[in-house]
């Protein structure tokens, strides 16, 4: 790969282990992410890519392989996560939410003030902000979600499924508002899905895994040109020829693993 | 005149005014129940006390409870026992509900801790710190104290237990955001673990009133003299039933009070559920 690899993965295999039975949840992942791109993991569930997210948000450890995030501006976190929506903490109202990350690295009150009032009106939540997540809906709470992780600036963003709880429609809504802010602000993520559409409309590359043992099968390269909107992902042939292709894919992977 | 009946009827926000207006009355019918509950009962114990269907020597009727209740309010003597108790509890209370909150805490969130002392806390909780009395007494003495730490023997526990599991059973995906978005340890305890746990520890509170109000009584018949306890049990031994009564309804009340008190607060420090 070029020189700006942000994210590089080598040889990362994580074995769970219990009571002399153990599952391969990934199988010598490697795989570089260059800065700024948008990168979707997709595969059937139970196939490990959470655990590669978790991995990296430092929330679970390899077994064996190592990653490294390549650091860039000083001061600033390694990764933050965009979590469902319901990691978005009920105690803390809207705008504590927001500013979480920002609060634990302790940064001044101004910077944080600013910063959250600037991501809580880029989701366009700024008259809500003193209220509790109770108040809102599911669609909300996930903008809290996406503008917390925004907010923290980090070098990489990791997604799990964020849109996964929500209706269509809202899911549709956010994904554009996600892409307008993402180009805003070109951070590299890495998005984890089972939404081919969603995967199609959202990337730059998309990865496909296989069920367990968790290994990287096929890479395809998306250059659907942006800003994308998803009548384009339903338009274009190119785009359309890449739903197959997956389909059929994770189709395969489906059967695999229920034999 | 037809005309207008007509538009009446169809008018949607008029009719759905009358069904709204229908249900804010039966709100109130069972707001009028609840208050209408207690006084049935003192109406119907009056009755039965007075017409002698209940014996008068016994259950004296409760107009005459009330006037015992104010000529004992009017000597002075009845806001001493008030006093003496309310110092006991209230201080009981806090010794109890404050280590009880901290040693919760630091078993639910530090699992070694949790897994020393919960033996310890499993094992001397079904004694009944009453039965304990006699050695809180050669321990404390026969003062004040003994009584507060009797009371905040019995609080501790119920406090002590919903704190730990209050901890352990905040969602596992507030930890990761903490973890992801790098909590120190302190931040972690101020933002995520106690308001985390605060519900479930707020219920532990609330039963801990509870007992702190049934102990104390217990606690002043015994080695006491004053308090309400002491009052219903010395009224009792004299056979002067109506100031039993006066001392049996002041608990009532209390207990009544303070649990309105910890409902208020916590709903206050709640509103986020």
């Amino acid at each position: 790969m070029e020189n700006n690899t942000k994210i590089s993965i080598q040889d990362m295999t994580k074995v769970f282990y219990k009571k002399n039975s153990s599952v391969t949840a990934l199988d010598h992942i490697s795989l570089n992410i260059s800065e700024g791109e948008f990168v979707c993991l997709v595969g059937p569930s139970g196939c490990g890519k959470t655990t590669l997210l978790r991995i990296l948000a430092g929330l679970e450890t390899t077994s064996v392989g190592e990653y490294k995030i390549t650091e860039g501006k000083e001061n600033r976190p390694l990764q933050s996560m965009v979590f469902q929506e319901r990691g978005v903490i009920p105690w803390l109202t809207v705008e504590e939410n927001v500013a979480f990350g920002l609060k634990m690295r302790h940064l001044p009150s101004e910077l944080i003030k600013e910063r959250t009032s600037y991501y809580l009106e880029k989701v366009g939540l700024e008259n809500f902000s003193t209220l509790y997540p109770k108040e809102l809906s599911g669609g909300m709470k996930q903008r809290v979600s996406i503008a917390r992780a925004f907010a923290n600036d980090p070098e990489i963003l990791l997604m799990d499924e964020p849109f996964a709880a929500l209706d269509e429609q809202n899911k549709f809504i956010l994904q554009e508002e996600l892409l307008s802010i993402w180009e805003e602000t070109k951070k590299t993520v890495l998005f984890i899905t089972h939404s081919i559409d969603e995967a199609l409309l959202l990337s730059d590359r998309i990865l496909l895994m296989s069920s367990q043992p968790g290994r990287i099968i096929k890479e395809i390269k998306n250059d659907l040109p942006r800003p994308r909107n998803i009548e384009q992902i339903r338009s274009d042939h190119n785009t359309a020829g890449h739903f197959v292709d997956i389909w059929k894919h994770l189709q395969e992977e489906v059967q695999k693993s229920r034999k | 005149m037809r005309d207008d009946k007509m538009t009446k009827n169809h008018n949607p926000v008029e009719v759905e005014q009358q069904e709204w207006k229908k249900r804010q009355l039966k709100e109130r019918m069972k707001q009028m129940l609840t208050i209408a509950s207690p006084i049935f009962l003192l109406l119907l114990w009056e009755f039965l006390s007075q017409t002698n269907l209940l014996d008068a020597r016994f259950f004296p009727p409760p107009s005459e409870i009330v006037s015992t209740f104010y000529s004992m309010a009017m000597s002075g003597e009845l806001f001493n026992h008030i006093g003496i108790s309310l110092y006991r509890i209230i201080a009981g209370f806090l010794l109890g509900v404050i280590p009880g909150v901290v040693i919760g805490l630091l078993m639910g969130l530090y699992s070694p801790i949790r897994h020393f002392i919960s033996p310890i806390v499993m094992a001397l909780m079904p004694i009944p710190t009453l039965a304990l009395l006699p050695i809180i007494i050669i321990l404390f003495g026969i003062g004040d104290f003994s009584k507060v730490v009797t009371i905040a023997g019995s609080v501790f526990f119920p406090v002590v237990i919903n704190t730990t599991a209050g901890v352990i059973n905040i969602d596992s995906i507030y930890l990761d955001v903490a973890k992801n978005y790098g909590a120190s340890s302190k931040d972690f305890f101020v933002k995520i673990a106690f308001p985390g746990a605060l519900p479930v520890m707020m219920e532990g509170i609330q039963m801990g009133q509870a007992i702190a109000l049934l102990t104390i009584v217990a606690a002043e018949m015994m080695g006491a003299t004053s308090g309400i306890g002491y009052l219903i049990w010395t009224s009792y031994k004299a056979f002067m039933l109506k100031e039993m009564f006066v001392g049996l309804i002041l608990i009532s009340f209390f207990g009544y009070l303070f649990s309105l008190l910890l409902r208020a607060l916590q709903n206050k420090i709640l509103s986020w559920r």
